[in-house]
């Protein structure tokens, strides 16, 4: 102890100089000794030490700090660390937990939730947090004009949810019908400053505001961390928010960490070459093929292999109803693609378990349906998983009117009854190595059935763009990763007027009948009260997928990371943000770890 | 006409190399897109005279491998489970050349397969594919070298023979070629090409390309070499007895280019095979599963395959003996042809 004490006496000193050097406008450093009670949350886990800085990195460098706008991971993950909700889902064990809100209650009839807000707790920028900044928040939510990603969700009914204070550290939510997800509805909401934003907001400029460039005493948060500078194109520096209101199991104001870094590092190499140079501390979303080459070339990091995640794979055909503009070829192909039996036969031909060694070396899971082995509280354990067969795909073609014939050299060709050859492209992301081998390996696969594949690898903003907005292109692997178990986080992919319906998203009227059922099936389990009830609902939603194969589910892979060994804490989860979701907790062991700057 | 011996030697040479790429079906053991999924990043295959038991064979054998417990990628060999090495093997179809259906192969192994280069992430045959890529990288380079050849023969020699202002602008549109930075206009040019296309029109968009973007160089050559034949006195001689201007080019002038065209041709070929690795490395090139020198190469740009997998690497080294190759036939060539210029020739010439 007299060590760490005899340590602290030059800092303190340089401590007051900083305060007194600096004009008035600057952040408190500190709580204030006077300020009233706080109510910490206090988290179980192993206590750590103080200080230190961790680096990780970004795909790409996050568009805005402001949760309003956010739609990107990278600017998610950063956010996720800066801001705070008022129910918090776990991302360890995917149940709730109090957050800003100490405790909630719901009303016999499912209407009426009463949150009651931790008293005490102050900004990052020590402004204190009432009742006010959470009505604030969820008008701004709530209108029009801000355009909030996160607004469909709190519309119940057709009516958006209200919001009364009781008093200055309860709030009242009303809902127009029960919802089926209870209070998770919370999780992913940030509360905002209305000090800092109301200004913005009555100028119509809330969207644009708190960008990357923002001065850091404009933007405050109730997360563990708070922005101290940004360096276009290299970096952003989060530093420790000492207003906090988390505490370990020793009663330690968390974070530990003094600093977190995000440096920019588009490939996924380059990241594997900077974890491996040290020069970053955490790597996450790793493939397999890394993953293995680097626990076997660097000895003083442990990495994770945290199991099946929640990123599903998978195959779709065009199935837009173009109308007119239809291009000649592709109405060709979409006749064989509306074809149920065409669509289970590919399914019935594809090597799952071959993608699952030979893209993710074994750390995967073959799939047969959107919910992968690692939700297994929602997954249908009852959807048909047939092996992989090429007989019985064969004679699904048979049946459907496909006629197969010996080519010149040999190989099989399969012919439609028009006698047109079956052939058609699939592209994909030449930016995922993972993605590129599936298709390379589907196309061997159909070819065993006389199908004719060319793999087109997109850079992946064009690859959007063909798939949402001009259409043009038959088939397509693509990979989906949801940010909850809850099957409301799919609720945008399977719903027909959802903008992410992949084979034919944003119809104004169901195409087919089973899109009809999905339809009716997700508005009920929304509403459904239960678990067992919205279970039994998402439970068909699973099967009518897997009967009608509008996507062909192919595989999931582990969540695999890694961390420098003297990282304390470091529990890999299965939802994102994979490790920085108790980034609070994160410390490092050794002593001095990573020296601040 | 006799040839000195060193340029004999390197033709002999490369027709032996070329020979051995275009009948790769004959060559390779299995069809270059064949998977073999139960082997992945399996290594080159120990060809063995001794058996686990200590006894020698006449004949080479290969062991069966199979994946270490708990491993994906690391192999042991199955000592039980020998496949003596055959000759002249039935396997998978294929045309020889191109044209003659056949499935004969120069050798093969019973009951395994026998990957003389290792294999790849999706188990195919890297010796098969190294092979057959030849063709395709080869056979681009040639067909570019035609390409390029042949507009600048032709714009040289107009240029050459036309003087005046057809010279000036047809020499300002070379010297602008010249300038360009011919990576990133291959980048924007095929960039604007479809991307689903099939492995043959791609093969014959990067020769096209890559063909029309080198024909600046041989254009200027040629139409030096017209510009000093032109006015030696025998072809004045001809233009006097009233030979018309075809007459003499073809006769007369046109001749004289052949060994610049063959130099040329010795020194382009290699720089143009060159062109379509680069393409097909950074994918703008053949898609898979069609093999090409290039995307061969394009899986070492993954950490993981260049750390733990060094037999993806050899087929860096098949460019070597091609390069070397042509090379000392341009150099051969060019001592033959006119002994005094030895200056013009050399890898540096080419920006």
């Amino acid at each position: 102890m007299t060590v760490s004490r005899a340590h602290c006496f030059p800092r303190c000193i340089l401590l007051s100089l900083a305060v007194l050097l600096w004009p008035g406008s600057a952040r408190p450093a500190t709580p204030t000794p006077q300020a009233s009670r706080e109510d910490l949350a206090q988290m179980p886990g192993e206590p750590g030490r103080r200080g230190g800085r961790l680096v990780v990195t970004l795909r790409a460098e996050p568009k805005t700090l402001n949760p309003l706008v956010a739609a990107d991971a990278p600017s998610r993950e950063v956010i996720g660390v800066m801001q705070a909700d008022l129910v918090h889902i776990n991302r360890a064990s995917q149940s709730t937990e109090s957050a800003l809100a100490s405790s909630w209650k719901v009303s016999r009839n499912g209407l009426e939730y009463t949150l009651k807000l931790r008293a005490g707790l102050r900004f990052s920028d020590g402004q204190p947090l009432d009742a006010d900044d959470v009505l604030f928040t969820f008008h701004v939510l709530l209108d029009e004009s801000v355009h909030a990603p996160q607004k469909d969700l709190l519309i119940v009914g057709g009516k958006p949810i209200e919001v009364r204070k009781t008093d200055a550290h309860t709030l009242l939510f009303t809902l127009a019908r029960p919802y089926g997800v209870g209070e998770r509805l919370f999780d992913g909401l940030d509360i905002l400053p209305r000090h800092l934003l109301e200004k913005p907001y009555q100028q119509g400029k809330l969207a644009q505001s708190w960008p990357l460039e923002t001065p850091p005493d404009q933007i405050a948060g109730l997360g563990p961390f708070r922005l101290k500078e940004y360096v276009p194109g290299q970096r952003l520096v989060l530093e420790r928010n000492p207003f906090y209101w988390k505490t370990d199991s020793a009663g330690t104001r968390l974070p530990y960490l003094d600093e977190l870094v995000f440096l920019f590092v588009p490939s996924a190499d380059a990241q594997v070459l900077r974890f491996r140079a040290g020069e970053t501390d955490v790597i996450t979303r790793l493939s397999a093929d890394n993953f293995a080459a680097l626990s076997r070339d660097l000895h003083d990091a442990s990495f994770v292999d945290a199991g099946p995640g929640l990123e599903y794979n998978f195959l779709f055909f065009n199935l837009n109803n173009l109308g007119e503009k239809t291009p000649p070829a592709l109405a060709r192909h979409q006749k064989w693609f509306r074809e149920v039996l065409f669509r289970q036969a590919v399914s019935l031909a594809v090597d799952r378990e071959g993608i699952v060694r030979l893209v993710y070396q074994g750390r995967g899971a073959p799939l047969w349906g959107l919910v992968t082995p690692g939700n297994p509280r929602w997954v249908d354990a009852a959807i048909a998983r047939p092996p992989r067969s090429l007989e019985r795909a064969r004679e699904l073609l048979r049946v459907a009117g496909f006629t197969s014939k010996l080519g010149e050299s040999g190989e099989t060709q399969l012919f439609d009854a028009d006698g047109v050859r079956v052939e058609f492209s699939i592209a994909t992301s030449s930016s995922s190595g993972e993605r590129s081998k599936m298709a390379a390996l589907l196309q061997d696969d159909l070819k065993k059935l006389g199908i004719g594949v060319q793999v087109a690898p997109l850079e992946f903003r064009s690859l959007l763009d063909r798939v949402f907005q001009t259409k043009e292109y038959d088939a397509c692997v693509l990979g989906l990763a949801s940010f909850d178990a809850d099957p409301n986080a799919d609720i945008n992919v399977l719903l027909s007027s959802g903008a992410q319906h992949l084979w034919n998203p944003a119809q104004p009227k169901p195409a087919t009948d089973w899109e009809v059922e999905i339809d009716r099936l997700m508005e009920q389990q929304l509403t459904a009260r239960g678990f067992e009830e919205r279970k039994r609902l998402y439970d068909r939603v699973q099967e009518i997928l897997a009967e009608y194969q509008p996507m062909i589910f192919l595989a999931s892979p582990h969540i695999l990371v890694g961390a420098k060994s003297s990282l304390g804490n470091f529990h890999p989860a299965v939802l994102e943000p994979y490790v920085l979701w108790n980034a609070e907790q994160l410390f490092w062991r050794a002593p001095g770890g990573k020296a601040g700057p | 006409m006799k040839l000195p011996r060193n340029l004999r030697a390197w033709i002999t040479v490369l027709v032996a190399m070329h020979a051995v790429i275009a009948c790769a079906g004959f060559f390779a053991p299995y069809d270059p897109a064949e998977q073999d999924r139960e082997h992945p990043y399996a290594p080159p295959s120990a060809i063995h005279f001794r058996d686990a038991s200590g006894s020698v064979h006449s004949r080479p054998f290969v062991y069966t491998l199979r994946l270490e417990a708990g491993s994906v990628d690391h192999y042991e060999e199955d000592t039980l489970a020998s496949s003596p090495i055959e000759f002249f093997v039935t396997g998978a179809r294929y045309r020889l050349l191109g044209i003659v259906p056949c499935s004969r192969h120069l050798f093969g192994a019973g009951g395994t397969r026998v990957a003389l280069l290792g294999t790849d992430g999706y188990g195919r045959d890297q010796f098969s594919r190294l092979l057959w890529g030849g063709q395709i990288s080869l056979l681009a380079g040639l067909v570019a070298t035609a390409l390029a050849l042949t507009c600048g023969l032709l714009v040289g020699a107009t240029a050459g023979f036309r003087g005046g202002w057809t010279d000036e602008i047809l020499m300002r549109l070379a010297e602008l070629f010249l300038a360009l930075p011919w990576l990133y206009l291959l980048f924007a040019v095929r960039a604007f090409l479809p991307l689903t296309v099939s492995p043959l029109e791609a093969f014959f968009l990067v020769a096209g390309v890559v063909g029309m973007v080198g024909w600046a160089r041989p254009a200027r050559l040629v139409r030096g070499v017209v510009l000093s034949a032109k006015e030696r006195d025998f072809v004045r001689a001809a233009r006097g007895f009233g030979a018309s201007g075809i007459y003499i080019l073809r006769r007369h002038i046109l001749p004289q280019t052949a060994s610049v065209l063959l130099t040329q041709a010795a020194i382009l070929a290699p720089q143009f095979v060159l062109a379509e690795v680069t393409l097909s490395f950074l994918g703008l090139g053949v898609p898979e599963p069609a093999p090409s020198w290039g995307n061969l190469l394009a899986n070492l740009q993954q950490y993981s395959v260049l750390t733990s997998y060094w037999w993806m690497l050899i087929p860096a080294l098949a460019l070597t003996p091609f390069f070397l190759g042509y090379l000392g036939l341009a150099s051969a060539l060019q001592r033959w042809a006119d002994p005094s210029k030895m200056e013009a020739v050399g890898p540096g010439a080419w920006r």
